[in-house]
C-alpha cells in the first residue's frame, strides 16, 4: 500500500480507524501507539491545486448531523440557503479557497538565512583549519625562494616565444 | 474574445503559432500542418454539449473542468453556464462557487475578464441561486 506521513490531512482522523485496521495493525502491535500520521495514497485524495479546481474527493468525509441536513437542503432550490450556509457548503468540500491556496509565504526568507547561517559557519570551520589543521607551507613559498625559482625559469627560457620567457626582456634584465 | 487577450499576453505562446501556415485555429487545438484545424466555435460548442449532457456524473464533471482548466484560455461564459447547470444538477453548490473561483484565476492579470464574464453569467447566476465568491467574501483572504 502506498503511503504518506503527512501532517495537514483533514480527513486523516477519518482514515485513522481504515488505516489502523488494514495496514499499520502490525506497528501498533509493536509499538503500543500510533507512531506517525499516514495517508493511504492508493485511495482518492484531496488537493488544493488552481489547475486542478475539483479534487478527486471532498475536503470533509465525515460529516455532522448539521452537515448532512444542510446537504439535504442543498438538493432544494439554492436561493433558499443563506450566504453563511452557502459558505459551510463550500467549506465541506475543500479546504482552501483560492486566493488561500495562492497566498505568498515568507518561507524563502527562512530559506536564505539558513543558507547563508550555515555557508558562515562552514567558512569558520575552514578558518579554523586553516589555522590549526594545516601543517605549514612548505619552505618554497617564502618570497626568497620564490625569486630564485623566478630566476631559474627565466634562465632556462621558459615559453620564449609566446609565454614567460617572452614578457621578459633579456637585454635590458628587465620586464617589457 | 478571451482568447484574443490571451494570444496577445506574454504567456500565450500560442501567438506564435498564428503566423505558421495551415494553424488558424486557437489555443486547444493541437497543431499540425496538415488535417482540420477545429474552430473557437467548434471548440466552445463541443464543451457545452459536454456539460449540457443532462446524466452527467460527478466524475465527469470534475474531469471536464480540470481538463478546461488546464487550457490556456479563459473559458467562453456559455461553456462555464453549462457547467454551473451541472452541477445543479448534481445538487453540488460547492463545485458551483469553485468554478467561479477558478475561470477568474485563468484570466490571471487580465483584470476585465472577469467581471465580463460575471456579467454575461449573471442571468444564470440568479436563476440558480449561485453567489460569487465576491458575495460570500472568499475572494479576499
Amino acid at each position: 500500500m502506498l503511503r504518506l506521513t503527512a501532517g495537514r490531512m483533514g480527513s486523516l482522523m477519518a482514515r485513522r480507524a481504515t488505516v489502523a485496521l488494514t495496514t499499520s495493525s502490525a506497528r501498533m502491535a509493536s509499538h503500543g501507539h500510533e507512531v506517525s500520521e499516514s495517508v493511504d495514497m492508493s485511495k482518492p485524495m484531496y488537493s488544493d491545486r488552481r489547475e486542478s479546481p475539483l479534487p478527486d474527493k471532498p475536503y470533509k468525509d465525515v460529516l455532522t448531523p448539521a452537515d448532512k441536513s444542510l446537504k439535504e437542503k442543498e438538493k432544494g432550490p439554492w436561493g433558499q440557503l443563506s450566504n453563511e450556509e452557502k459558505l459551510a457548503l463550500y467549506r465541506i468540500s475543500f479546504c482552501k479557497t483560492y486566493p488561500e491556496m495562492n497566498q505568498k509565504s515568507s518561507e524563502w526568507k527562512s530559506v536564505f538565512g539558513g543558507m547563508f547561517f550555515f555557508l558562515g559557519l562552514t567558512g569558520l570551520l575552514v578558518i579554523w583549519q586553516a589555522a590549526y589543521v594545516s601543517p605549514p607551507l612548505p619552505r618554497t613559498f617564502e618570497p626568497e625562494s620564490k625569486a630564485k625559482q623566478l630566476q631559474r625559469m627565466l634562465d632556462m627560457r621558459v615559453n620564449p616565444v609566446e609565454g614567460f620567457g617572452a614578457q621578459w626582456d633579456y637585454e635590458k634584465n628587465q620586464w617589457k | 474574445m478571451f482568447r484574443a487577450a490571451v494570444r496577445l499576453s506574454f504567456s500565450g505562446v500560442r501567438s506564435l503559432t498564428r503566423t505558421q501556415p495551415g494553424c488558424q485555429a486557437l489555443l486547444a487545438s493541437r497543431c499540425y500542418s496538415h488535417g482540420k484545424q477545429e474552430t473557437e466555435e467548434e471548440f466552445d460548442a463541443r464543451w457545452v454539449t459536454y456539460f449540457n449532457k443532462s446524466d452527467i456524473d460527478a466524475w465527469e464533471l470534475r474531469k471536464g473542468m480540470n481538463t478546461l482548466i488546464g487550457y490556456d484560455l479563459v473559458p467562453e461564459p456559455k461553456i462555464v453556464e453549462a457547467a454551473l447547470r451541472a452541477c445543479r444538477r448534481l445538487n453540488d453548490l460547492a463545485s458551483a462557487i469553485r468554478i467561479l473561483e477558478a475561470v477568474k484565476d485563468k484570466a490571471g492579470p487580465h483584470k476585465d475578464i472577469y467581471p465580463y464574464l460575471l456579467q454575461e453569467l449573471k442571468p444564470t447566476l440568479e436563476e440558480l441561486g449561485i453567489p460569487t465568491p465576491e458575495e460570500l467574501g472568499i475572494d479576499k483572504v
